[in-house]
This record gives structure tokens, sequence and C-alpha cells, in this order.
């Protein structure tokens, strides 16, 4: 296989992890938020979505990567489409063949990874520039990150607004749903919380990491 | 299903299940665009324009994949006509209005990927709409798309003006909007019947 001259990376620990925390696509980078808000009233539901979204990175960002060389530049994009409507298709039918009941909680939302923005922004900008191992522990990576930001988003729906973690009750019977929480705005608050504490927390860090370097320009 | 009159195709589209705010299509162009109210109008009449073209395409492509039985192929080329789509729009809206299509930018082929014109094309499809039944779906799909950007970019002018905690700045803020826009539209819930 052809070497590019550079931006090739090597595979270390940090193509995996990346895509769990400093470029997680849900809470840093804010991409696909369509599938992320409709789903995830439940911690079930995110759970598969997340999986199948898993599993199209990995299979078009593989296909992209090996394709890499012979896709001309002019129709990079529209051959990307392809294939990734290739692999949703497989991971729609699949799942309709394993679960018909979680097909139906998911609906459309299948069918409608093909337009993940974060599917595409993985092959535009890095499948189609490394070679086949990075990219696949990369998109691994990446769909591991966007499962734990529905997860996160699903379990606090769940059990604030149906007092359940899949499917199990947590509460007595006096407990009173928080209904709004399953229902669409539900997503839209719960989200931005986590926002919220996202932007938090990278703040607190960054203050610290200023006042340290200011203490360490003092003490010379 | 088939005896569903217009108008409640319209209203459920436009309002009840508002694409945006009750069906989290769109979301993108919805935080993307949604920062002044001029923008806001004109990628909602791309958007309702674009919905038009593909949605009538759709129509023509599934009736064709139907007869051929090549169902599987669906989602291929539901995705191929709306790229198609919306690279008519960038020509037309190019070649006569140059300016907007500056203020669009990035967010014009960027329409290719917006979950609610393959939305309205695979909701068409699943409830079996004709031929005008799913020019209306689409026509509310997009009335009710510009709505909620209309909304949000006039709630977000004003909020440009007032003092907010540095930390809530950005999407944070504009999610917590859309939250409560949502709500609201809530209250329309069981007018003209629900599917969702």
């Amino acid at each position: 296989m052809s070497e590019l001259p550079n931006r090739q990376e090597d595979l270390s620990l940090d193509t995996f992890v990346r895509g769990l925390w400093r470029e997680n696509p849900i809470f840093v980078t804010v991409l696909g938020m369509c599938p992320t808000l409709a789903v995830t009233n439940s911690a079930i539901n995110a759970i598969a979505m997340g999986l199948a979204t898993t599993l199209v990175l990995a299979g078009s960002g593989v296909l992209v990567s090996l394709l890499r060389n012979w896709i001309p530049k002019q129709v990079r994009i529209a051959s990307y489409i392809v294939i990734i409507a290739t692999f949703v298709t497989m991971v729609d039918y699949g799942i309709q063949a394993i679960s018909l009941d979680l097909y139906a909680a998911l609906g459309a939302f299948i069918q409608l990874i093909v337009v993940n923005c974060i599917i595409l922004g993985r092959a535009e900008a890095y499948a189609a520039k490394q070679r086949v191992l990075p990219t696949l522990v990369n998109s691994l990576g990446t769909g591991l990150g966007f499962t734990i930001a529905l997860l996160s988003l699903g379990v606090v729906r769940e059990i604030l607004g149906n007092g359940t973690l899949f499917g199990l009750h947590l509460f007595g019977p006096g407990f009173q749903p928080w209904l709004v929480m399953v229902l669409p705005p539900g997503g839209f608050f719960v989200l931005a919380i986590w926002l919220l504490l996202f932007n938090w927390i990278r703040q607190r860090s960054e203050r610290r990491l200023s006042e340290s370097t200011e203490v360490a320009a003092n003490a010379r | 299903m088939h005896a569903e009159p217009l108008t409640t195709i319209f209203l459920n589209a436009a309002i009840v299940n508002n694409f945006v705010l009750a069906m989290f299509l769109g979301i993108c162009p919805f935080l993307g665009v949604s920062a002044k109210k001029e923008s806001a109008w004109n990628m909602g009449l791309a958007v309702i324009f674009v919905l038009l073209v593909s949605s009538a395409a759709a129509y023509g492509i599934d009736r064709l994949l139907v007869t051929l039985e090549l169902e599987f192929l669906r989602l291929i080329c539901y995705i191929a006509i709306i790229a198609s789509a919306v690279q008519l729009v960038e020509m037309f809206i190019k070649r006569f209005s140059p300016a907007l299509f500056r203020s669009l930018g990035i967010y014009l082929p960027l329409i290719t990927t917006n979950c609610a014109v393959l939305g309205v094309a695979l909701f068409q499809t699943s409830r079996e709409y004709d031929f005008v039944q799913s020019l209306v779906f689409a026509l509310g799909a997009g009335v009710g798309f510009t709505l909620a950007l209309m909304l949000m970019a006039g709630l977000r002018e004003r909020l440009a003006l007032a003092r907010v905690p540095n930390l809530t700045q950005g999407t944070a803020l504009t999610l917590m909007l859309a939250g409560l826009l949502s709500l609201a539209f809530m209250g329309f819930a069981g007018i003209g019947g629900s599917h969702g």
C-alpha cells in the first residue's frame, strides 16, 4: 500500500482514547445532535443506537480507508455517502432481524444514521488519510464516546422521567415520574445540563493550569 | 391512514409534531443558523424548496423501486436524490442571489445531511402517503422548520443583549431555549391526532 507523505498517524492509545474524552463527538464537537436527543428517552434505546452507530462508523471507516487511494477527490463525498448508506442498510436489516421491538422503538432513526454528521466527519477528516488499523481503532473510540454520551443522557432521562433503569423499577410505588424528562423538552434540558457540566470542568482545569504557570513564573 | 385529510397532515407536520422541536430532525442547522433572523428566514425557504423537490422525487423513485422489487436500495436512492436537489437549489441561489449564497455559506450544502429532509422522505414512505399527501407533508415539515428557526432566531437576537453567566454562553444556552420552546409546543399535542 502506498504511503502518503505526511500526517500518517501511528497506532497509539491516544488514537482510541481521544474519541472518548478530548474529541467526544457530543460534548466537545457537538455533532450528531438529532439521534442524540431523539432516542435517549431510555437507557436501552441509547445503547442500541450507540452500538448501531459504532458499527456503521467502524465499517464505513475501514472501507473508506481501504479505498482511499482509489476514490477520486472530486466525487469523494458522494462515494462516502454511498458507502455509509450501504452499512446503514445492513445494520437496519440486522436490527430488524434481531429485535423487532427495538426496531419499532428506534423507528426511522436507524436509517437516519446516514445523515449523522459524525460518520461523514470521521470519513472525511480521518479515514480518508489514514491506514486501516488506526482508522478502525479511532472509529471504535469515537463510537464508544458517542455511546457513552448517549447513555449518560438516556440514564438520566429514564431515571427522572420513568423511575426505571433498563426497565427495572428503582423507586417505590410512591414515586411520581417527572414526565417531561422522557418527552422532547427533557432531551434539550438534560443535554444542556451535561454541556454546562463539561464547560465548567474544562474552564476549571484551564484556570488551574494558568494559575500554576503563574505561580511558577512568580517563583522564578 | 389513506383517508387522512390534507389539513391534518399539514398541521401535524408543522405544529403538533413540529419537526425540530418534537421529532428532533434538523437540529444541526437549528443550532447553527439561528443566530440572525434574516439568515434563518433564508435557510427556512431553501429547506422548504429542497423538501418539496426531494419529496416529489422520492415518491417517484419509491414507486419505481417497489415495482422493481429493489426496496433495499431505497436509502441510497433517497440520499442521491436529496444531494441532487440540494445541488439544484445551490446553483439556483448562486445564480440569482450571490449575497444570499454567501450568507448561507457552508450550511447550504449541509442541507444534504439535514435529517429533516431524509426524515420526510422516510416518513412519507412508511406512512404510505399518496403524491399530494406527500407534498403537503413536505410543505408542512418545511413550514414547521422555518417557524422553529425564526422563533429561535428572534429569541437569540434578544439574548445577545442580555448578560448571562460566562459558563452558559453558546450551545448550552441555546439548548435551554430550545427546551423551553419545545415545552411550549407540547401544548399543541392532541390537536388533529398524533403519531410520532
